[in-house]
C-alpha cells in the first residue's frame, strides 16, 4: 500500500468530483494511481475481447457460402483487429506497452470477455455472434460513450459505428437461414439453444451501481443489470418475431417493462473468463502459437525501425 | 460476339484472385501485428471484390452467377496458376508472393487495359486502380525485410523457392517482363528454373475447396445463403 | 520500437480536420498504408493528415491571471446597462417632439 500524502489527496478528491460533475480526463493530465489501474485493465480487456473475438469467427471465413459472405464476414473480423488497435493504443499510452498487454493475454494473466471462449460450430453461429454478440457489445459500447476518460470515449463513435454494420450482417444472414430450408433454420435456432446462456452472462452479474468503483470513478455510467434489460427488451422480440425460441422458460416481459429471466450460472461465468471456458485454452493455445511464428516479423521489422 | 478463350481468361484471372484472397485472408486476425493485420485483410478483400467482378462477366457468359463459377466447378476446371494455391502461412513466404504475384499481375494487367475488348480494358483498369496500393504495400515489405539481418534470408529463400511458381502466373510471351522487373528490383538474378504452369494444380486447391465449400454443400444446390 | 503517428481525417471537403486516433508503424511508408485501411476504408475520411507524434508541440497551459475578460464575452454586461439606457431613453421621449 503506498500511502497519500496530503496533497496527492486533495487532488484525488478535486479529480474525483470533476469525473463526477462530468469533468473529461485527457491522457496527459493528472489522474490518480487507482483511475489509471482501473482504466487500463478495463480497456485491456476490452482490447483482449475485441483480438480474441476475432478467433471464433475467422475459421468461418474460409467456409462462407458466397463472395458476398465472404467479403463481409472478412471485413467485420477485419473490423474488430482494428478496434483491437485502437484500443491498444490507448493502453499504451496510459502506459502499458502492446507487447506487455499481448503476453499478459497469452499468458492467461488479463481477461477477456466470455462470449468469446465458447466455440463456434456452425455457420449458425456465425449468423448468432453478428447479431446478437455484437447487439449485446454495442449496448455497453454506446454507454461508454460518455466515459470519464476521453481518448476511449473518442475511439468508441468509430467503434460503435462499425458495429452496426456487424449486427446488420448478422441480421441479414439470420433472416435468410430462417427463410431457407427446415435444415438452414434449424442452424439456428440450435446456435441460439447453444448462445443464449452465455449473452445472458454477457453484461455480467448485476452490482448495484453505488457499490461500482468504475462508476464512481464514471469509467462505466452503466450498470449491468440496465444492459442486459435493454438487450432483452430490443432483441428478443426480434428473435421471437422469427418464430425462433429461447431456451429459458422464465423469459417474460413484465407488466412494469422488465425482463424476467432465469438467474445465470454467475460461477460459471468466473470460471470462463478466468480461463475454464469450453475453447479457452484453445484460443489461447492458437494466440500463442500465431504469436511465435511472427514473433522474428515484430523483433526484426519493428525493433530494426528505431 | 464471346469466344471461349475469353471466358478461361476472365477465368484464370478470377479463380488466381479468389484463392489467393482465401490464402491471404487465413491472416486475418494473425498478421504480425495489428495495424498489418487491417491493412493486409483489405488486400484480402480487394483480391476478392477483383474476383467477383470478373466471375459476374464470366457468368454472364456462361448463363450462370457469380457464387456459382466461384464455388460449384469441380477442382480439375479451376484455372488458377499454382502459386496462389500453395498453404504458406509463414510471413516471409507470405510477402514472397504477395510482391511476386502483384509485379506479375501488373504485367498482365498492362495488357488486359490495352485491350481492344473494351469491357476487359475497363474492369482491367478498375482493378488496376486498387493494386497501386497493393503493390505500393508489398514493394515496402521488400524493402524493409531485404534491409533487415534476420529478413534478409529469410525472404530471399522465400522467393527462391516461388520463383518458379511466380513464372507460372504469366504466359510464355510476357514472362520475360516479369524476370526484368524482379531482377531490378531485387538487384540479383534469380534461379533459371522452368515454370510451374497454370493448370497443374497443387494439392493444396483440393483441401481449400473442400473447406471453401463446405457450408454451401450442407444445403441443396440453389438455396439462398 | 515502432514511431507513433497521430492520424487526423476530415470527414468532406471543407470541413475541419479532426484527431482520429494514432497508429504505430515502422516508418512513414508503413504508416501511410495503415492509416488508409484504419482510418479510411469505408470512404468515411476525404483526406487524413498523419504527424509523428515527436511533432506535436502541444501548448496546454494559458494563463489568465488578472481576469483580462473583455477578450471574451462574458466580460461584457450589458444587461444592466441597456436596461438603464432604455429607462433614460423613455423618460426623455415624452418632452422630445415627433416621438411616440
Amino acid at each position: 500500500m503506498e500511502t497519500m500524502d496530503a496533497r496527492t489527496e486533495d487532488r484525488t478528491e478535486s479529480f474525483l468530483a470533476h469525473v463526477q460533475s462530468g469533468g473529461l480526463v485527457e491522457t496527459g493530465d493528472w489522474m490518480p494511481d487507482e483511475y489509471r489501474k482501473r482504466l487500463t485493465k478495463f480497456i485491456e480487456m476490452h482490447a483482449n475481447s475485441e483480438l480474441m473475438g476475432v478467433l471464433p469467427e475467422r475459421d468461418w471465413i474460409l467456409r462462407a457460402p458466397t463472395l458476398q459472405r465472404k467479403l463481409a464476414l472478412t471485413a467485420k473480423i477485419q473490423d474488430e483487429v482494428g478496434h483491437a488497435q485502437l484500443l491498444y493504443r490507448v493502453v499504451e499510452d496510459l502506459g502499458k506497452p502492446r507487447e506487455v498487454c499481448l503476453d499478459d493475454l497469452i499468458a492467461g494473466k488479463s481477461k477477456f470477455h466470455n462470449v468469446f471462449h465458447y466455440p463456434t460450430r456452425t455457420w449458425g453461429d456465425v449468423g448468432v455472434i453478428a447479431w446478437l454478440v455484437d447487439a449485446a457489445a454495442i449496448i455497453s459500447q454506446k454507454a461508454l460513450l460518455k466515459c470519464s476518460y476521453a481518448p476511449y470515449a473518442r475511439i468508441m463513435r468509430k467503434i460503435c459505428w462499425e458495429e452496426s454494420f456487424h449486427i446488420l450482417h448478422g441480421r441479414d444472414v439470420i433472416l435468410t437461414l430462417v427463410t431457407g430450408t427446415d435444415a438452414q433454420r434449424e442452424l439456428v435456432q440450435e446456435a441460439l439453444d447453444r448462445w443464449w446462456a452465455p449473452l445472458m452472462m454477457f453484461h455480467g452479474n448485476p452490482i448495484p451501481a453505488e457499490d461500482d468503483p468504475m462508476v464512481r470513478w464514471r469509467i462505466k455510467s452503466q450498470p449491468n443489470e440496465e444492459a442486459r434489460q435493454q438487450f432483452l427488451e430490443g432483441y428478443v422480440p426480434q428473435v421471437w418475431e422469427l418464430g425462433l425460441t429461447l431456451p429459458d422458460p422464465k423469459l417474460r416481459r413484465g407488466d412494469d417493462g422488465v425482463w424476467a429471466y432465469t438467474e445465470p450460472d454467475w460461477n460459471e461465468l468466473m470460471a470462463v473468463v478466468s480461463g475454464h471456458g469450453p475453447a479457452s485454452q484453445e484460443r489461447l493455445a492458437f494466440r500463442r502459437l500465431s504469436r511465435t511464428e511472427v514473433d522474428w516479423v515484430a523483433r526484426t521489422v519493428l525493433a530494426e525501425a528505431a | 460476339m464471346s469466344s471461349p478463350s475469353r471466358v478461361d481468361l476472365l477465368l484464370d484471372l478470377a479463380d488466381d484472385e479468389l484463392i489467393l484472397g482465401w490464402r491471404n485472408s487465413e491472416w486475418t486476425g494473425i498478421a504480425p501485428f495489428l495495424e498489418e493485420d487491417v491493412a493486409f485483410s483489405s488486400i484480402a478483400q480487394n483480391e476478392i471484390g477483383h474476383a467477383r467482378a470478373l466471375y459476374e462477366l464470366a457468368a454472364r457468359e456462361l448463363g450462370t452467377d457469380a457464387d456459382a463459377v466461384a464455388f460449384d466447378r469441380p477442382v480439375a476446371e479451376y484455372r488458377s496458376a499454382p502459386l496462389v494455391e500453395l498453404r504458406r502461412l509463414e510471413w516471409a513466404r507470405t510477402i514472397a508472393r504477395h510482391w511476386l504475384y502483384e509485379t506479375a499481375d501488373a504485367v498482365r494487367l498492362e495488357v488486359l487495359k490495352a485491350s481492344d475488348d473494351a469491357e476487359l480494358a475497363g474492369i482491367a483498369a478498375k482493378i488496376d486502380r486498387e493494386e497501386v496500393y497493393h503493390r505500393i504495400h508489398a514493394e515496402m515489405w521488400i524493402d524493409r525485410l531485404l534491409g533487415s539481418d534476420e529478413g534478409r534470408p529469410r525472404l530471399d529463400a522465400a522467393l527462391d523457392e516461388l520463383w518458379p511458381y511466380a513464372l507460372g502466373v504469366l504466359d510464355d510471351e510476357l514472362r520475360p517482363e516479369l524476370v526484368t522487373r524482379v531482377e531490378a528490383k531485387l538487384g540479383r538474378s534469380l534461379p533459371d528454373v522452368d515454370p510451374v504452369p497454370r493448370g497443374k494444380h497443387e494439392t493444396e486447391l483440393a483441401d481449400l475447396l473442400e473447406e471453401m465449400t463446405s457450408v454451401r454443400r450442407s444445403a441443396p444446390a440453389g438455396a439462398r445463403w | 520500437m515502432p514511431s507513433v503517428y497521430e492520424v487526423f481525417r476530415r470527414e468532406r471537403p471543407g470541413a475541419a480536420m479532426q484527431h482520429a486516433g494514432s497508429i504505430a508503424a515502422p516508418d512513414e511508408r508503413f504508416a501511410e498504408i495503415y492509416a488508409r485501411e484504419q482510418y479510411g476504408r469505408r470512404g468515411e475520411s476525404d483526406a487524413l493528415w498523419l504527424v509523428p507524434r515527436d511533432a506535436v508541440q502541444e501548448i496546454d497551459d494559458f494563463v489568465d491571471e488578472f481576469d483580462l475578460k473583455y477578450r471574451r464575452v462574458d466580460g461584457y454586461s450589458l444587461k444592466e446597462r441597456l436596461k438603464e439606457a432604455r429607462e433614460l431613453a423613455g423618460s426623455s421621449r415624452r418632452d422630445e417632439p415627433g416621438t411616440p
